[in-house]
């Protein structure tokens, strides 16, 4: 414990990792330290994975200036590491004449928040884009930048980029408790005592708990579970754009989503729960999402259902992104990031930066940095090794598929095994590869794919 | 791009015995994804394969190879590690192997692509997504292929051949097998096959059972079910759960190319002869019957020759089909399409499904309202197996008819 950092960032999520690899552009000592064994591990990794606009945003909050920001970011990011980004647009769409009367609230709002694209439009031009939809719809919105994205490749990129920036990443370990003292801060771990001058919390879910061990009580989180369900590829094309509901007082409501992996979503639902690890669907859940569905997309429940899963945002009591930082103790809360963090990852980044500056916190930018890393792209729209014939040419191990229903080959398996942060189990090789996400769920592949995380060492 | 008279998607029983028995007239290339060609019996360790086709019983490992070797002998090229991963254009395959990407395209395409267990989700099973979940697919390639360990107390989902084919392979692995639930009233299986099992194996079925959830976070720790009949829920503790049987077709293909799907089997439509919508296109085995025994799946293969060498000789296209239709029980009937004038079905059969118990089944068979025939068969129709209805109740369909129905009556 005789080094002390000059930042540790506790939560290595969408939000810890996009805080670590800004902060890293800075000459500093820098550890990121996260409970699972993995990044992006948390409320990260089960979203629906929309890069928003932030048209729907409320006007004026510190969530609307990052959305947007993070937004714009995400556009040039994505291209320099190839996280995949596809620009669907999204249509809302009114089921009843309360609906329809909002509409131009919501395009006033849009507006409002910078955003001028939107249009509405009659029910004919809704049925026009999206065919599949059932009957009903009196009009729509239509929000022409909303796109999709892979939030596992948007973690994995950013915190990689961190590493090579020089970040200690520090896995399965747990801070239990925080020492402040004069000129640092000792972290009690679930490997041992970290010190460092500055802290951060990124703890999303968590991030109140982590708030309290500064003895702050600013904000209280809950999980607002979503489930979701996701269909088989071969729906793809009754999906060409994201479909909302109009908003509601209850929340964002039950979309349609195509997958930048190709399959078509149905969910969230939006479940206030106690249980910080209840990340398992419901029968309840399913049932509600089959309902909606049923009328959002008839033909939608004709298809096969590949896999299903329940994500949970920080539910919280204030109206707003809460980012603060404390000059006496050096210490910075990037929380209350509920909806919206995957949009907003790299423009938190910024901004916990620019708090730190203000707060007093010194730093200067590296002199020379590596380039950014490339993820493997897993996206649908790219081209994906086992379609590339110039990369099996150069490497057999790409024409290998292993995975049939995703099409991953040996070479990409092998690839996260090797990869700056591997892959440690199949959760893991899952998010960098697709293997075994597809519509067999392991029937075929299921054996092989352990046999070669197993010839690894992993578990 | 290379032009092949003849290309056939899948070395699994029905694929290769398609290809052995076109050989001898026409140059055959099969494409297989697996590593080993031989499709799903490369992983059923026990015997009872080959009856129909061989008249003898083997292993499944020994019976793949079998037919294996006789497609060779017959002069078929069998590429493998060899995925077919779309269509370029009607008659053309995407195929990537790790000798490359490339096209080829061909006179003749014959699906073969089998059939898979539906996983958990795709069943609307909730809960978290623990390990130690399976399905009878996975399992065996586990335990069979790579000798993998799974857990120590399974239960195991579905009560039909398969169920008790997964029974076997948990006791190879050493995991105790706490019990078989079914949603049927009676055991889905052969009524021997089921006696046989709770007495050999000392394994019980459950019935009238459906799984609610699945517990465990990291690992499976039991499965909530309930009694169809009370709502009663419980917990029976495991750390394994084996989803069987409730069978989906490998039907992308088949929808990647536009042909006409049938809604009860989920995969193609074919005729008698194994014709699908598209003329060039053929499909056999479990794509168009999800899923029957190896044998009657490699029976198939031998079948689709006359169609696939009718259609090389350039030979005209047949008259509009005639649909037939399964009604309840009944959820499926293959094949669902015939044509005045064809030949019979394979095996002179039509196959159906059934959801439902009936031991003393009276078949009935009509078209526009008139009943062409009513038979009553000397084997029952269950849940979980193929009912085989003699072809010879159709003789009187009329060509200019409506759809012909198969029911009970
Ligand atoms: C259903 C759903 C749909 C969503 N859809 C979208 C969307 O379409 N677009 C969008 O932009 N956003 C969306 N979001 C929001 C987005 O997913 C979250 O805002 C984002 O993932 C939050 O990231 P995070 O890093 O704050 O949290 P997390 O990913 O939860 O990361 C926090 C990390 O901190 C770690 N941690 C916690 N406590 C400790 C400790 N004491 N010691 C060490 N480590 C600790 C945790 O293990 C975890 O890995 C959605 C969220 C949900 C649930
Ligand atoms: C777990 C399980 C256990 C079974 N046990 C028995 C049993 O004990 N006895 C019995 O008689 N029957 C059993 N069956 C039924 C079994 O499916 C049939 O016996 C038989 O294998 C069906 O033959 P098939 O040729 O139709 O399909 P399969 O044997 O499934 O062969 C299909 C082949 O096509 C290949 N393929 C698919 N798509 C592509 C593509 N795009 N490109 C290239 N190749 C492709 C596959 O890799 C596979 O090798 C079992 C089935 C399962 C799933």
């Amino acid at each position: 414990m005789s080094v002390v950092a000059d930042v540790a960032i506790i939560g290595a999520g969408l939000i810890g990792a996009a805080i670590a690899r800004e902060l890293a552009g800075q000459d500093l000592d820098i550890v990121l330290i996260e409970a699972r064994n993995d990044v992006g591990d948390g409320t990260s990794k089960a979203n629906t994975a929309i890069l928003h606009t932030g048209f729907d945003a409320t006007p004026g909050t510190l969530e609307a200036r990052l959305v947007r920001r993070g937004y714009a970011l995400w556009q040039e990011y994505a291209a320099r590491t190839g996280v995949p980004v596809e620009r669907t647009g999204a249509l809302l769409v009114a089921w009843d004449e309360e609906q329809q009367a909002a509409l131009p609230t919501l395009q006033a709002k849009a507006e409002a928040n910078g955003y001028l694209a939107t249009r509405i439009v009659d029910a004919g031009t809704v049925y026009a884009m999206v065919p599949d939809l059932g009957p009903g719809a009196l009009a729509g919105l239509t929000v022409p930048d909303e796109s999709i994205m892979c939030s596992w490749s948007a973690a994995i990129a950013m915190a990689t980029e961190a590493v090579l920036r020089g970040v200690r990443l520090e896995l399965e370990c747990r801070v239990d408790g925080a020492t402040v003292l004069a000129d640092h801060t000792v972290l009690h771990t679930s490997r041992g005592d970290i010190a460092t001058r500055w802290v951060v919390n990124a703890a999303g879910l968590a991030g109140d708990t982590v708030d309290a061990l500064f003895g702050h009580d600013r904000f209280h989180l809950h999980p607002r579970r979503g489930e979701l369900l996701v269909f088989d590829k071969l729906a793809r094309p009754k999906a060409p754009v994201i479909v909302l509901p109009v908003p509601s007082k209850v929340g964002k409501g039950v979309l349609v989503s195509p997958t930048i992996y190709g399959n078509v979503m149905l969910g969230p639902t939006a479940d206030d729960i106690e249980d910080r690890a209840a990340t398992g669907t419901t029968e309840a859940g399913f049932a509600f999402l089959l309902e909606r569905g049923r009328r959002i997309m008839p033909s939608l429940l004709d298809e096969e259902v590949t896999t299903a899963y329940a994500g949970l945002r920080a539910a919280h009591d204030r109206d707003d992104f809460v980012i603060e930082a404390d000059a006496a103790q050096r210490y910075v809360v990037a929380g209350c990031i509920r909806s919206t963090g995957l949009t907003a990852s790299l423009a938190v980044g910024e901004e916990v930066l620019e708090r730190m500056r203000a707060a007093g916190f010194t730093c200067t930018p590296r002199a020379v940095l590596p380039e950014p890393p490339q993820v493997p792209n897993l996206g649908e729209a790219g081209l994906r090794p086992y379609e590339d014939e110039a990369r099996i040419a150069a490497d057999p191990a790409y024409g290998e598929i292993v995975c049939f229903c995703e099409r991953v080959t040996a070479g990409e398996i092998r690839d996260a095994l090797d990869a700056t942060i591997p892959a440690r189990d199949l959760g893991g090789l899952r998010r960098r590869t697709r293997a075994q996400n597809g519509r067999c769920q392991g029937f075929f592949c299921g054996a092989a794919v352990r046999a070669a995380l197993e010839g690894r060492g992993a578990r | 791009m290379n032009r092949e008279p003849v290309v056939i998607i899948g070395a699994g029983p029905s694929g290769l015995a398609a290809a052995a028995a076109l050989a001898p007239h026409t140059p055959v290339l099969v494409l297989e994804r697996e590593a080993q060609a031989g499709g799903i019996p490369r992983h059923c360790a026990h015997q009872g394969f080959g009856l129909r086709d061989l008249h003898r019983s083997l292993s499944g490992p020994a019976y793949a190879q079998r037919l294996v070797r006789a497609a060779l002998d017959a002069g078929v090229r069998i590429e493998t590690r060899t995925m077919v991963t779309g269509w370029a254009s009607a008659d053309a395959l995407e195929v990537t192997g790790p000798g490359g990407r490339r096209t080829v395209s061909a006179d003749a395409i014959v699906l073969a692509t089998g059939a898979r267990e539906r996983a958990r989700a795709a069943r609307r099973i909730p809960g978290d997504r623990p390990a130690g979940v399976y399905t009878t697919g996975q399992l065996q390639q586990a335990v069979h292929l790579h000798h993998q360990g799974v857990g120590t107390r399974a239960v195991i989902v579905g009560a039909e051949a398969v169920s008790w084919s997964a029974v076997l392979t948990l006791r190879e692995a050493g995991c105790a097998v706490v019990g078989l639930v079914t949603r049927h009233e009676r055991p889905d299986a052969y009524a021997p096959m089921a006696r046989l099992g709770s007495l050999a194996l000392h394994v019980g079925v459950r019935t009238s059972t459906e799984v609610t959830a699945v517990l465990g976070h990291g690992r499976v720790t039991g499965v909530e079910v309930a009694d169809r009949r009370t709502g009663a829920r419980e917990v029976i503790a495991c750390d394994t759960v084996v989803f069987t049987g409730d069978w989906i077709p490998d039907h992308e293909l088949a929808r990647l190319a536009g042909l006409m799907m049938d809604a009860g089997t989920r995969g193609p439509a074919v005729d008698t002869a194994l014709r699908t919508s598209q003329p060039h296109v053929f499909a056999v085995g479990n794509l168009v019957h999800p899923v029957d025994t190896a044998d009657v799946a490699a029976l198939d293969g031998r079948h689709v020759v006359h169609a696939v060498r009718t259609r090389l000789a350039g030979l005209a296209p047949l008259a509009a089909p005639v649909p037939i239709v399964a009604e309840a029980p009944f959820t499926w009937v293959a094949p669902s399409l015939m044509r005045p004038g064809d030949i019979a079905p394979a095996r002179g059969r039509l196959l159906l499904w059934s959801d439902a118990l009936v031991p003393v089944p009276r078949v009935v068979v009509r078209q526009d309202g008139r009943v062409l025939a009513r038979q009553r068969l000397p084997w029952p129709a269950a849940p979980g197996r193929v009912f085989r209805v003699p072809w010879s109740m159709l003789g009187a369909v009329r060509g200019d008819g409506g759809p012909v129905s198969v029911s009970l009556g």
